[in-house]
């Protein structure tokens, strides 16, 4: 299912045999002097969405769902570098959903850096989260690349800690994706200054890849396709010569380009979205640039599911989205046009029925 | 004195049976009836709108609005409408079953069921002034 080509194969190999034979600065001339950054993989499985019902039991689907990627990915050769969980692990943030789904993911073989979604957060705040899985926001660099992961499902404090009679009932408030007693999300003034510390150590030229729950770019605030202070994010992230943001939540294909920065949405394991221009009562702001992913037929259980796998051999974030009831897609940086373009579909002519939405 | 207030008695009596007449005239009502009407389906939407967002009406606690926020990618305006994997063409109750007994692993609900009525008053009412599509995919 995943093709990689003999000469990506030989590369990936050739890299293992002198990162375990040859002392690293050897291996970085063999990359070459000029381009510290290197070639590398790897995969993004995101909202799954683990629900529980009582005793032993889970809804099936979703389980169904996260297992098919966790294996899929396994059969990845050469393995990825490491993979990203992208956010929403559980439905209801309850320590049973966070368990079975580590305990799912447990299955994958590789490392894993773990984003916080909403559906993690909104029942304790992070508490069993940072026991079980790890901190809410981080950094980390790879190969010449700067890694960054953000917490921005947060919201106001009035909304968290004042409205709701009991965690719970918060929790099923901010679960509900079109419940109009909701809140938008925020990044929020500490942890930016946080990343502002951050990147004040890494150099400008230094690829950095941003990976957050909700989209840092404002597509429809009534479903929280939406962080409110994105823009602050972006203001922090432009200095750079070459970001990517990497994004879950919305279950759908979605890219843009603003300015130096390219913008990407993953899938969800568990099930799809309709895009918001669907809800015809609201204006909403899906980037132009999308080519919409096929439209889900609710007569198979994964279709418009999926996940994904990452290729950094551009100098760009390749997105091969592995979607296990459709057409794979991929959609890659265009040197030429300076934006994510999808390979297949880009120019509306090539699009097929399924991609209509209304 | 007499003949004049038979005449009025008359007369009054003529204007109250034309006030009765007007009363029960089916093409005529007030705006009370309309708000009174709007009420009524609203009450009803209303319910809907709690079903969709339930996780009573399945077995599995998963509910509508998980995969349809706001009712989104329900195509009401669609229906009646060939399914292939059914094989005929089916109204919308029937897809909202299908529904019930899949995805939320619960029972269909009869067809003239209250609740099937608020759920497709709900998702109907997300999806005013489409225009009708009838067999649309």
């Amino acid at each position: 299912m995943i093709r990689l080509n003999r000469r990506d194969f030989m590369k990936s190999t050739g890299a293992a045999i002198l990162g375990s034979a040859l002392p690293f600065s050897l291996v970085k001339v063999a990359w070459g002097a000029k381009n510290p950054q290197q070639d590398f993989t790897f995969g993004y499985i995101s909202d799954a969405h683990i629900q529980h019902l009582g005793g032993p039991n889970f809804v099936r689907n979703w389980d169904r769902g996260l297992i098919r990627a966790v294996q899929e990915a396994n059969l990845l050769t050469p393995r990825p570098d490491f993979f990203f969980f992208g956010g929403d692990l559980a439905q209801l943030g309850t320590k049973e959903e966070i368990d079975h789904g580590l305990e799912i993911m447990s299955k994958l073989r590789g490392k894993v850096h773990y984003v916080m979604g909403e559906h993690d957060y909104y029942l304790d705040l992070a508490k069993y989260w940072e026991t079980a899985v790890g901190p809410q926001y981080y950094s980390f660099d790879h190969k010449g690349v700067h890694f960054v992961v953000l917490n921005s499902i947060l919201t106001h404090d009035d909304w968290t800690f004042k409205k709701w009679p009991t965690p719970m009932d918060r929790m099923l408030a901010m679960a509900r994706l079109d419940n109009p007693e909701g809140s938008p999300f925020l990044v929020g003034e500490k942890q930016r200054d946080w990343l502002n510390k951050d990147l004040a150590k890494v150099d400008k030229n230094v690829p950095v890849i941003v990976c957050s729950h909700s989209p840092l770019q404002k597509i429809y605030k009534g479903w929280n396709f939406w962080t409110d202070d994105s823009e602050q994010v972006l203001e922090l992230l432009k200095p750079f010569k070459k970001v990517t943001v990497v994004y879950g939540h919305v279950h759908q294909i979605q890219y843009n380009q603003i300015g130096n920065i390219s913008l990407h949405a993953v899938m969800a394991t568990a099930w799809p979205w309709p895009y918001p221009k669907t809800y015809t009562q609201v204006k909403t702001h899906l980037p132009v640039l999308t080519a919409p992913m096929n439209r889900a037929d609710p007569f198979f259980e994964r279709d418009a599911t999926g996940w994904q796998f990452m290729n950094w051999k551009t100098g760009h974030l390749d997105m091969h989205y592995q979607l296990p009831n459709n057409k794979d897609r991929v959609v890659a940086y265009n040197r030429k046009t300076g934006r994510p373009e999808d390979k297949t579909y880009q120019n509306p002519k090539n699009r097929i029925p399924a991609q209509n939405h209304f | 004195m007499g003949k004049l207030a038979t005449t009025i008695g008359i007369l009054i009596a003529a204007v109250a049976a034309m006030g009765l007449y007007m009363q029960s005239s089916a093409d005529e009502f007030t705006a009370e009836d309309l708000k009174r009407w709007e009420e009524q389906f609203m009450a009803v939407v209303n319910q809907g709108e709690k079903l969709f967002h339930s996780g009573d009406l399945g077995k599995n606690r998963v509910s509508c609005d998980q995969c349809h926020p706001n009712a989104a990618n329900t195509h009401p305006e669609t229906y009646p409408k060939f399914q292939k994997q059914l094989g005929k063409v089916v109204k919308q109750q029937e897809m909202i079953n299908w529904c019930i007994q899949n995805p939320l692993e619960g029972d269909l609900l009869p067809l003239d069921d209250p609740r099937l009525t608020a759920m497709e008053s709900y998702i109907n009412y997300e999806r005013r002034g489409v225009p009708m599509a009838p067999g649309k995919h």
